[in-house]
């Protein structure tokens, strides 16, 4: 079997706060292939950027505690030395931000800040060279006249142009891995597909892997294959993408799904939101972290508030729930 | 590059439009300080000469000085006599005070600019010297406590600076002149020679109040400075510049401080600016007969052309200051060219 890009095992994210420990993440596990998209979906505060900040070891502080390992290419980047993290950042994992409004350093031009991201990592590079390079990499992410566009600076661009000097700055050194946090969130919805193209684009001609963290399906449908469900800090789903839409076996996945509008819903039908609110991180309850808001918690007799649960195989997926296997399999049946 | 050329012309027009604006605002503040200094109850000419005056004597000390026409008509032969030189009386016993003109000082028989002349350079050099000395103490304590926040330089700067704030500056003047000059002896009792007379006069009469304004200021400029890198600590721009790989120094150098001193550079022009108005106390604690002393002594005397002048001094240098920290912005920040 060849060795995934990256291997994340029992991953745990504490924030120390006033007012107790929050516990962002907790025992994320997974693996990402050379190449391969995966996506990473929840709702906001279920650790799903945290998990990105921490592969890339951008959580710092020292009221944080990072525990597990995150192997890239067999290295443990949670284990590295400060300057063996900073060799690696940018130039094998990248990473795109949520708000292109404030990701870009005001005071300089852009092109010098897609240069120095070059330069970091390529020590005695010639100004003609970077020139060169930096016009190239604003031109392929779809920037019309470069030429005068390298000299100006970021609020002279719109949204979506500047996200597209991320990307233009996040891929010139060709990175094996990139990690893109909410990158449409901040953006038109028309932008939003543009940029999700350009990503895919990209993605298709440097042969990056991709972890696309997002709280919107429609997002995930459109670019990756599969898909990690995280809940409260935990992992409750992974599957295809195929999967998650058309037969998802976790209650909170089912429950995601039906608050949305897809188009071939009936016109008037009802959204169902899913009842209650996530719990609190600093106080977590005991057991399943879903089970005050879950239907079917009542049915198995005070188990899901006292053992947290695996994830299992499910059909083709996984799923970290407490109902038998085959009453999960005949409720995505039911659904269907 | 056209680009290049049209940021040249972009600045140009910048400084333009800042330089106007400032040249309006000092029309404005000379004719309201002038107007102030005229509607006080005080007869400007009755103030001449002492209390058992004859009352032909002031009569004719208000016609030479101009006290008896009209407002405007004062106000335009003042400014006049900044360009053009004044000469107060028609016939041979008139004082002449040569441009600028600032008014004539009865009460020391001195023409005003003559007084501003001499008393200036002191001021300049005691709020240089503590410019200087603030800034740098302020920027490298307040940044050495940010990078070492919850530790001890943190804690040491907090100290520092909480005395600097809540001691009032008459006390740290007097304990320093006692423990330096008093008990130590290290230095001479503080009495100012000019920098070109002897040097090494000129820097030890100006040692202690150079550090007992500068550790005020710096106590402000310590907080400034530690809160802004902080915040600029927490901007997303500085997380990407980590995500880029960027060694630690670069990072805080050309992310951290480039944004969180920018606005400090603002304030500091208007602190300067404020200081070489006359560093009114501490001038007098240590006898230092600078523009805050002048300006101390005619409130005393009640000598109001002295007052006036000070008084428009000090907006001057207030009003430039503004404008050319605007100008500075606009270097330092693009975002401010292109409003």
């Amino acid at each position: 079997m060849t060795q995934p890009l990256l291997s994340v095992r029992d991953l745990h994210v504490n924030f120390g706060t006033g007012e107790g420990d929050v516990q962002a993440v907790r025992g994320v596990s997974f693996d990402i292939g050379r190449g391969e998209t995966l996506a990473i979906v929840g709702e906001s505060g279920s650790g799903k950027s945290v998990t990105a900040s921490a592969i890339m070891r951008l959580n710092f502080g020292a009221d944080v505690r990072v525990s597990g390992s995150a192997l890239f290419e067999g290295q443990d980047i949670l284990a590295m030395s400060e300057e063996e993290v900073r060799l690696k950042r940018g130039s094998d994992i990248a990473m795109i931000f949520q708000d292109p409004l404030t990701a870009l350093n005001p005071f300089y031009t852009v092109g010098n800040q897609i240069a120095e991201a070059y330069a970091i990592h390529h020590h005695g590079t010639s100004k003609k060279e970077l020139r060169d390079l930096v016009l190239d990499s604003i031109s392929k992410v779809g920037i019309p006249e470069p030429l005068k566009r390298i000299n100006q600076y970021p609020h002279e661009f719109s949204g979506g142009m500047r996200q597209r000097i991320v990307i233009a700055m996040a891929l010139i050194n060709r990175p094996k891995l990139l990690i893109a946090d909410e990158p449409t969130t901040a953006l038109d919805v028309t932008v939003q597909a543009q940029i999700l193209e350009l990503i895919s684009a990209m993605q298709e001609e440097h042969g990056s892997a991709v972890i696309l963290i997002t709280h919107d399906l429609g997002v995930v449908a459109e670019v990756t294959k599969r898909v990690l469900v995280m809940y409260a800090g935990r992992l409750v789903e992974v599957a295809s993408v195929e999967d998650v839409f058309s037969s998802p076996t976790h209650p909170y996945t089912r429950g995601l799904l039906n608050s949305v509008r897809s188009l071939d819903s009936e016109r008037h039908s009802h959204l169902e939101p899913i009842p209650g609110t996530p719990p609190s991180l600093i106080d977590l309850p005991s057991g399943c972290p879903f089970h005050s808001r879950c239907l079917y918690a009542a049915s198995l007799n005070g188990r899901c508030s006292t053992e947290v649960p695996e994830l299992k195989a499910v059909g083709n997926s996984f799923s970290a729930c407490h109902l038998p296997t085959a009453e999960l399999l005949s409720l995505v049946k039911a659904a269907q | 590059m056209t680009n290049t050329n049209e940021a040249v012309r972009y600045m140009f027009y910048f400084v333009a439009r800042r330089t106007f604006f400032a040249v309006v605002l000092l029309f404005v503040v000379s004719v309201f300080t002038f107007w102030i200094f005229s509607a006080l109850p005080a007869d400007p000419a009755a103030l001449t000469c002492g209390k058992n005056c004859r009352p032909e004597v002031i009569e004719a000390n208000r016609v030479r000085l101009g006290y008896d026409k009209p407002f405007i008509e004062q106000y335009g032969s003042y400014m006049k006599g900044i360009f053009a030189g004044r000469t107060y009386g028609e016939d041979e016993s008139g004082i002449h005070c040569s441009a600028p003109s600032l008014g004539y000082s009865y009460d020391r028989h001195e023409c005003v600019s003559s007084l501003v002349a001499k008393t200036l350079p002191v001021t300049v050099s005691i709020a240089v010297g503590a410019f200087v000395l603030w800034m740098f103490f302020g920027i490298a304590l307040g940044t050495l406590a940010a990078l070492r926040r919850g530790k001890w330089p943190d804690h040491l700067a907090t100290v520092f600076s909480v005395v600097g704030i809540s001691f009032p500056s008459f006390f740290l003047g007097l304990l320093s002149v006692l423990i330096f000059v008093i008990w130590t002896n290290i230095l001479p009792f503080p009495h100012y020679v000019g920098i070109s007379e002897n040097p090494m006069k000129w820097f030890t009469a100006l040692i202690l109040p150079w550090f007992v304004l500068a550790l005020l200021s710096a106590s402000t400029y310590i907080r400034l400075t530690r809160n802004g890198i902080l915040e600029v600590m927490n901007e997303e721009f500085v997380r990407l510049g980590i995500a880029k790989g960027l060694p630690r120094k670069k990072l805080i150098v050309k992310y951290v401080l480039r944004a969180a001193l920018t606005p400090i550079a603002t304030i500091a022009g208007i602190d300067l600016a404020f200081l070489l108005g006359g560093a009114i106390v501490t001038e007098s604690v240590f006898n230092l007969p600078g523009l805050g002393k002048l300006t101390i002594a005619a409130v005393v005397n009640s000598d109001l052309p002295i007052l006036v002048a000070t008084t428009l001094v000090s907006a001057v240098f207030i009003v430039i200051a503004n404008a050319f920290v605007d100008i500075m912005y606009g270097f330092l920040d693009p975002r401010v060219r292109s409003k």
